[in-house]
């Protein structure tokens, strides 16, 4: 994550000179371009695992930073569902402040070098901004993620990162449930109590979904660990391959192990199929199964890892989210030499991030849009020949105001592949509510919770994507840390 | 960051299987017959090894497991020695279900043996009367027969070469006691697929219950990435968690064997790799 540029020999340190040889106005500010993040070379990265994106400069940086009007009503905080103080964490990138700005971002976002990477801005902190609005497009809104981003790897560059100091121990014992965003972000509000925690983590690695699902060319994974190596050093136990229910019942660590609270971060879990013929044939899987193989199990690194991974040729993926881009694109990554994603409506509906559709496309990804899958097709030996596929048109809008998808009658068609990757989400993990009744949920398996994040159990809290549903890291730390504040409120 | 566990003891009961008992005191603790584990070699690059929890031992908190080299994975497995580190995720699936039937008639296949006989002796000490079907290849592979012959009231051993017991497959004798009067009350077979197939097949004409114990392929083995599924009576099951025990009448066993093979012929790669890792390690061996 080392910067390579110089300074002197950045081009956008000439252009920052340029902008700032008179002061910058409002009218001016608006003028400077927004800057593109420079990324490795479609052609290339689409062979490899590398980072896809690879950071603003410093001169970059400054000069996206110069953009931001410093807004007194500052929207984009609103649209930050941890509420960075975006503004000052700008406003200190403007003086070179870089790690001032990193502690900053810090105070409320414990992850900022991930979320940097993946956090759906267009939707969140940069949608409201006022020079997008000004400028007429979101996409021209300030860059707040990829500012974010790389103050998060500066201070990670410079060794500058300061582990927040723990107060002596309460004697007070956490127990928390699941290493992803939302079990690692209430671990660290907890252990900064100076109460002592436990994360028992189910997989023998640590992040959740950062780690089995989001791919390392979207998000390295020695970003993680580093962020594992923080709680570490902070003095916060791992017990990994433990999964609790199984390994443990979840009242025991309450009432046996003298834990005083609990909490429950245990994310999303078995994975919606379409319930079309031909779903258990051999070679449709679920994106969970695919990524996890990928990226967990490593089995892109063919003759080291004991992992096999399905050899593609033509590859569909159905769905539309971040889910169905990360796993069309590690399949052509893998070596599959067509990818087409279906999708039932058109683009402006996809969920995924915006960034990641583009790269997707630029990579050579094909894009079926009203499009769906009605039958999967088999050879002699059971294995996935073709789909069979029905086209859609747009109708009236529906409720929400988005024109509906209706299937146009007779339109079917039968398209070869060798591989269905099903990314069409997932339902809840149900492994904790079966194994402890008391715990209550709701009909699709979520688990209740009160405003503070509380269950139905007393000292046991939850949140992330077992309350949610499939949500975003932000919202899942956001949630961690409302249970932490909560937490350490009772144990006071 | 604690992930490992010791590995206590180590032992080969045959030419293809090694039985290992491994340091796991909250397994050992919570673990129910027909439950099993995960298991990987290391934290990097192992494949995660599902495996039935044959024993346990709660107060030296150990678990036994016994498995037989198929592949590349359980062979670097196999290599690993006592004292040596190892991952270990459990237990996993849910027990099988325990009562008074009356007449249980428990059907091991090879390997099948292993994961068999915890759910015999506690059908045993649930008050059943227990018939034991013990079938392999051949005599080298009958493995857990003390431990079985301990607990049925009648012990049946088959070989497929007759080179021990009857020469005939395990469907043989279990047709025969399900026509005896009144016939079983419950069948239990594990083995491998087809044998299991085949048992379901001889024990329908007869309405006779049969649970099997099915070994898809996995990855996670909590519920999350859905590569464990088979399809039972027309609905798709998680074997991880609906299972791994399932009425072996209403699953559908084309596909499940099917999707087995899955990655056949990478695991020959792989395996054959693996060999020849193994043969260059002992020519190095002998040569130091
Ligand atoms: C492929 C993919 C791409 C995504 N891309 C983005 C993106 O670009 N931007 C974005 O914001 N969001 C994205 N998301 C969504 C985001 O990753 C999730 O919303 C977020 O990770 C939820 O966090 P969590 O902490 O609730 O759960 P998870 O990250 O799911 O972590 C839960 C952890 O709990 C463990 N666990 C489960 N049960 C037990 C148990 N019983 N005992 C012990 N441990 C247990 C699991 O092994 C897991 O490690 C993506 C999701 C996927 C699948
Ligand atoms: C719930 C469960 C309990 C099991 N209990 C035992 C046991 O007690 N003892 C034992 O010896 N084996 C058991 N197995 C099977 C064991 O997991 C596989 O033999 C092992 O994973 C094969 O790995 P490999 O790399 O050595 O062989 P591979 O070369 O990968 O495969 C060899 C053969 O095993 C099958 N196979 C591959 N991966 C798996 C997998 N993950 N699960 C099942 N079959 C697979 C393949 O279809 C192939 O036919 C169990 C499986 C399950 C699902
Ligand atoms: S955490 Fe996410 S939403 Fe909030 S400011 Fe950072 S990138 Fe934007
Ligand atoms: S809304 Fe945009 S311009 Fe205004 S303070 Fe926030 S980032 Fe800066
Ligand atoms: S092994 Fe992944 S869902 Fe069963």
């Amino acid at each position: 994550m080392t910067h390579r540029t110089d300074m002197n020999m950045d081009p956008a340190s000439l252009e920052l000179a340029k902008w700032r040889s008179t002061p910058l106005t409002p009218r001016t500010r608006l003028q400077i371009p927004a800057q593109d993040m420079p990324c490795q070379d479609p052609a290339v990265r689409r062979a490899n695992m590398q980072e896809v994106a690879l950071g603003y400069t410093p001169a970059q940086a400054m000069l996206e930073a110069e953009r931001c009007l410093q807004c007194k009503n500052a929207p984009c905080i609103a649209g930050c569902p941890v509420r960075v103080d975006i503004p000052a964490f700008i406003g200190k990138i403007k003086e070179g402040d870089f790690l001032e700005a990193a502690r900053i971002i810090k105070r409320t976002n414990l992850l900022p070098s991930i979320c940097g990477r993946v956090c759906p801005q267009e939707k969140q902190c940069q949608e409201p901004c006022t020079v997008g609005k000004a400028l007429g497009g979101v996409e021209k809104a300030v860059q707040i993620g990829r500012l974010e981003r790389f103050v998060a790897d500066y201070e990670r560059a410079q060794g500058a990162v300061d582990i927040p100091r723990v107060p002596a121990s309460t004697g007070k014992r956490v127990a928390i449930v699941g290493a992803g965003p939302a079990g690692l972000t209430c671990a660290a509000d907890v252990r900064r109590e100076g109460h002592e925690v436990t994360i028992f983590e189910a997989f023998h690695k640590v992040g959740g979904v950062m780690v089995y699902g989001i791919p390392e060319f979207r998000l390295p994974k020695a970003l993680v660990a580093a962020e594992a190596q923080v709680l570490e050093t902070m003095g916060v136990s791992f017990e990994l391959s433990f999964l609790v229910g199984r390994t443990r019942p979840l009242l025991s660590l309450l009432q046996k192990d003298g834990f005083d609270a609990v909490f429950i971060g245990t994310g999303a879990g078995l994975p919606k199929f379409m319930d079309i013929p031909g779903e258990n044939l051999v070679g449709v899987f679920s994106a969970n199964e695919y990524l996890t193989r990928a990226n967990l199990m490593k089995a892109y690194e063919r003759g080291k890892a004991g992992t096999p991974i399905y050899p593609s040729r033509r590859v569909a993926v159905l769905g539309g989210g971040n889910v169905a881009m990360d796993a069309a694109r590690m399949a052509l990554r893998l070596g599959a030499e067509e990818v087409r994603v279906l999708y039932r409506r058109t683009r402006d509906e996809m969920p995924a991030r915006a960034e990641e559709v583009e790269h997707a496309m630029e990579e050579g990804i094909i894009f079926d849009f009203l499009k769906s899958p009605t039958r999967v097709l088999g050879d002699d030996t059971g294995r996935v020949a073709a789909l069979e596929v029905l086209s859609y048109e747009l109708g009236e809008p529906d409720e929400s105001g988005r024109r509906r998808p209706v299937p146009i009658r007779g339109s079917e068609t039968i398209i070869p592949f060798d591989t269905v990757i099903v990314a069409i989400g997932n339902e809840s993990n149900p492994l904790i509510s079966r194994t402890t009744p008391e715990l209550k949920v709701d009909r699709h398996g979520h688990i209740l919770v009160d405003e503070r994040q509380k269950t139905s159990i007393e000292r046991v809290y939850a949140g992330g994507d077992i309350v949610l549903g499939s949500a975003t890291v932000i919202l899942a730390m956001g949630e961690g840390r409302r249970a932490a504040a909560a937490i350490n409120e009772i144990l006071q | 960051m604690h992930v490992t566990h010791r590995i206590v003891s180590k032992r080969q009961l045959s030419e293809e299987v090694f039985r290992m008992e491994i340091e796991a005191p909250y397994i050992a603790q919570e673990r129910k017959a027909g439950q099993f584990v995960i298991v990987q070699y290391d934290q990097e690059y192992s494949e995660r090894i599902p495996l039935t929890i044959a024993d346990a031992d709660p107060d030296r908190g150990t678990i036994t497991l016994i498995f037989q080299t198929v592949g590349a994975s359980t062979h670097r497995l196999a290599l690993k020695e006592p004292g040596d580190e190892v991952i270990v995720l459990g237990p996993l699936g849910n027990p099988t279900h325990i009562e008074n039937f009356g007449w249980a008639v428990c059907v091991g296949g090879g390997i099948g043996l292993a994961p068999l006989y915890p759910i015999a002796r506690a059908l045993k000490d649930a008050g059943n009367r227990l018939t034991v079907i013990s079938g392999a290849r051949t005599r080298d592979l009958l493995i857990m027969q003390e431990e079985l012959a301990a607990v049925a009231d009648e012990h049946i051993v088959v070989t497929d070469d007759g080179s021990f017991g009857r020469k005939a497959l395990v469907t043989a004798p279990l047709e025969e006691l399900c026509r005896r009067t009144p016939p079983p009350d419950i069948v239990v077979a594990i083995g491998p697929p087809i044998m299991m197939k085949f048992c379901a097949q001889t024990t329908r004409p007869f309405g006779v219950k049969t649970l099997v114990s099915l070994n898809t392929i996995m990855i996670d083995g909590t519920g999350m990435c859905g590569g464990c599924r088979v399809t039972v009576g027309d609905k798709v099951k998680f074997v991880c968690v609906d299972g791994p025990e399932f009425d072996g009448h209403l699953v559908d066993w084309d596909n499940m064997l099917s999707r087995l093979g899955a990655y056949r012929q990478q695991e020959q790669t792989a395996h054959e790799q693996c060999h020849l890792e193994m043969q260059l390690r002992t020519l190095q061996e002998e040569r130091s």
